[in-house]
């Protein structure tokens, strides 16, 4: 099996190389005429907003919108191999359907807490 | 097993799977892997090409026409160009990461596309081998695994800008493609329902009788927009929205650089189309009036199917672009939040369900959707209840609240329920009356004094005013405070 992944590690390999090659490249075939104002943050021509180091703090939605999306990616990597074995001939058994519904319940009740507290809300 | 069964077998064998991809010999890998690096690239400036004629033609324009036969070359030729202009590395910026993020972008682009099949087993220089770089059985898996980490290249390339709106480009971006992969992520479920395999090649094997689409309607329509948000195309094309952010996260992206980008985006969307075609329109095979014919599924033909069929949907993402204004990006999350994720669990459960029901009796089933309707009625009958109270709150605060049109500082026109003051400050009147009044009004002028205040001797008196701020006081607080 580990043989599939050869052709893998070539397209890699290709696809690697053309990025690299093509950021050395532009680094090469490109002028190179210093100013100042050129090397600036680009803000509409004012003077750009001084960064903090590290980008700063980001709104605190998006950390919520991380922990959730961890939340739903891990139920999908269970609901994968569930799928295929209930597609397999004899998977569709009663059991097998009750307790995936009753894990989809689950996550849905944490989904359902969410949403009425306002964790799903942008503004 | 007779004879004939065993030719059919291994005629369908053949067709299928061939001698299973023989493990191809090395230089079948390189010409395999090269003419799918070529193909991508190929359709990368093929599309953005069609992409500015068809969009040009939608908006009464003729577009790109003077390179080559049609404008053909113009892609080619802008490519050039940015590969002769200046690379600029923003001062402020992170310099390694910098550098590294559109590589990051870019690798996982083009290895997504290693998991699509283009046809059956075909024969070359007399050795059999799939068209299809390489079959794994978690085919579906490893593209979603490449589709997260193009998400890096993006954040890592707006934060390392050093430059505010690549940064605010790169962070709605992640939120944005992170969102939309669990509703892609979900749609899935409802393929592998039928197929019973995450293998592409085997996906296209269980759709040789019908188009999956037509087993799992709903997960296709989910598919078809979670796609859209994934690529980060109009009318999602929040991260990038021009007159939001300049460009988003490839603001500070110069030359080469801000091509891998460009060529990361335009690659992304081939993939999406080539696993939408793989997953729910056939793949490969050929749609129903060719598939009547006996070789249409053999040999190098699939390939024409399979390209004509990414085409169509590529088509649909420039149509999309051409007509839809861009979405804003509170109701692009709550959409993916709270319309495409429950709506695609519920979706699974029901799949499930029906495929259940030929073992089982239907009353199970039944009683299951019953008890679903129920919960899903509840809880908006409960939704409803919440905002029917929220609302009437703010119905009474705003109906307690007397409208003050100057709250703001500056005039506003009141909200339906309130009610313009009746009685006019002072000015007005003495506008209408023929007076000039000069000078700046002060801040706490409205409101507080009213007509019937002010009698004509006040008025007189304004007249001689040449600082207003005295009105105030015209009857009580400093009789003569201004005059002085």
């Amino acid at each position: 099996m580990v043989f599939s992944y050869v052709p893998v590690l070539a397209l890699f390999l290709l696809a690697g190389g053309f990025a690299v090659f093509s950021i050395i490249a532009g680094r090469l075939s490109g002028p190179r005429r210093y100013n100042r104002a050129k090397y600036d943050a680009y803000e509409c021509g004012i003077e750009p907003t001084p960064q903090p180091i590290g980008g700063g703090r980001f709104p605190v939605k998006y950390y919520l919108t991380a922990m959730l999306f961890i939340v739903f990616d891990i139920e999908i990597i269970f609901l994968y191999p569930w799928a295929v074995a209930f597609a397999q001939k004899g998977g569709a058994t009663v059991f097998l359907f009750v307790e995936m519904v009753l894990f989809i319940v689950t996550v849905f009740i944490a989904y359902v807490y969410v949403w009425r507290r306002g964790g799903l809300e942008w503004d | 097993m007779t004879g004939a069964h065993v030719m059919v077998a291994q005629l369908t064998a053949a067709q299928n799977f061939g001698p299973q991809a023989a493990r191809d010999l090395w230089w079948l890998i390189i010409v395999k892997t090269v003419v799918v690096f070529a193909f991508l690239v190929v359709t990368t400036l093929l599309m953005i090409w069609a992409e500015r004629r068809v969009v040009a033609r939608m908006q009464q324009r003729i577009g790109p026409n003077r390179v080559g036969p049609q404008g053909l070359l113009q892609s080619l030729f802008d490519g050039i160009k940015l590969a002769l202009k200046e690379d600029i590395i923003p001062s402020a910026a992170d310099k390694a990461v910098f550098i590294l993020a559109p590589i990051l972008s870019a690798i996982p682009a083009f290895m997504a596309f290693a998991m699509i099949p283009f046809g059956p087993t075909v024969s070359i220089a007399g050795r059999h081998t799939n068209l299809q770089l390489t079959d794994l059985s978690v085919a579906v898996l490893f593209i979603l695994a490449m589709s997260s980490m193009g998400i890096y290249g993006i954040v890592l390339g707006g934060w390392s800008s050093g430059s505010t709106y690549p940064l605010l480009g790169g962070v709605r971006s992640a939120a944005q493609m992170v969102s939309y992969e669990i509703a892609m992520g979900l749609s899935f479920v409802g393929v592998f329902l039928y197929t019973g395999t995450l293998s592409t090649s085997g996906i296209v094997d269980a759709q040789a009788h019908r188009w999956i689409l037509l087993e799992a309607l709903p997960s296709f329509i989910i598919y078809a927009i979670a796609m859209v948000g994934e690529t980060n195309r109009a009318p999602f094309d929040l991260p990038e929205g021009e007159t939001e952010l300049v460009g988003g996260f490839h603001t500070e992206y110069s030359s080469l650089k801000f091509a891998l980008f460009f060529l990361a985006e335009y690659i992304n969307m081939v993939t999406v189309s080539a696993l939408m075609t793989t997953l729910f329109l056939g793949g490969w095979r050929a749609p129903w009036p060719i598939s009547l014919w006996a070789s249409a599924n053999t040999g190098w033909w699939p390939l024409l199917w399979f390209v004509i069929k990414i085409g169509i949907v590529l088509f649909v993402f420039i149509w999309l672009r051409g007509t839809l204004p861009r979405f804003r990006y509170d109701q692009f999350m709550k959409f993916g939040w709270k319309v495409l994720i429950p709506v695609n669990l519920i979706w699974i459960v029901i799949e499930a369900a029906l495929k259940m029901t030929s073992r089982t009796g239907t009353f199970v089933v039944v009683g299951i959707a019953v008890a679903l309707v129920l919960i899903a009625a509840y809880m908006a009958e409960a939704l409803q209840e919440r905002n029917r109270r929220l609302a009437e709150i703010d119905a009474e605060e705003a109906a307690e609240r007397p409208f003050d049109p100057f709250a703001g500082g500056f005039p506003i026109p009141p909200m339906p329920g309130q009610q313009l003051p009746t009685q006019r400050p002072v000015p007005v009147g003495v506008a209408t009356s023929g007076h000039e009044i000069t000078g700046s009004l002060p801040r706490d002028f409205s409101g507080d004094f009213t007509s019937d205040t002010i009698s004509d001797d006040d008025i007189d008196d304004i007249d001689d005013l040449d600082d207003l701020d005295d009105v105030n006081g015209g009857e009580t607080d400093e009789p003569d405070g201004g005059r002085s």
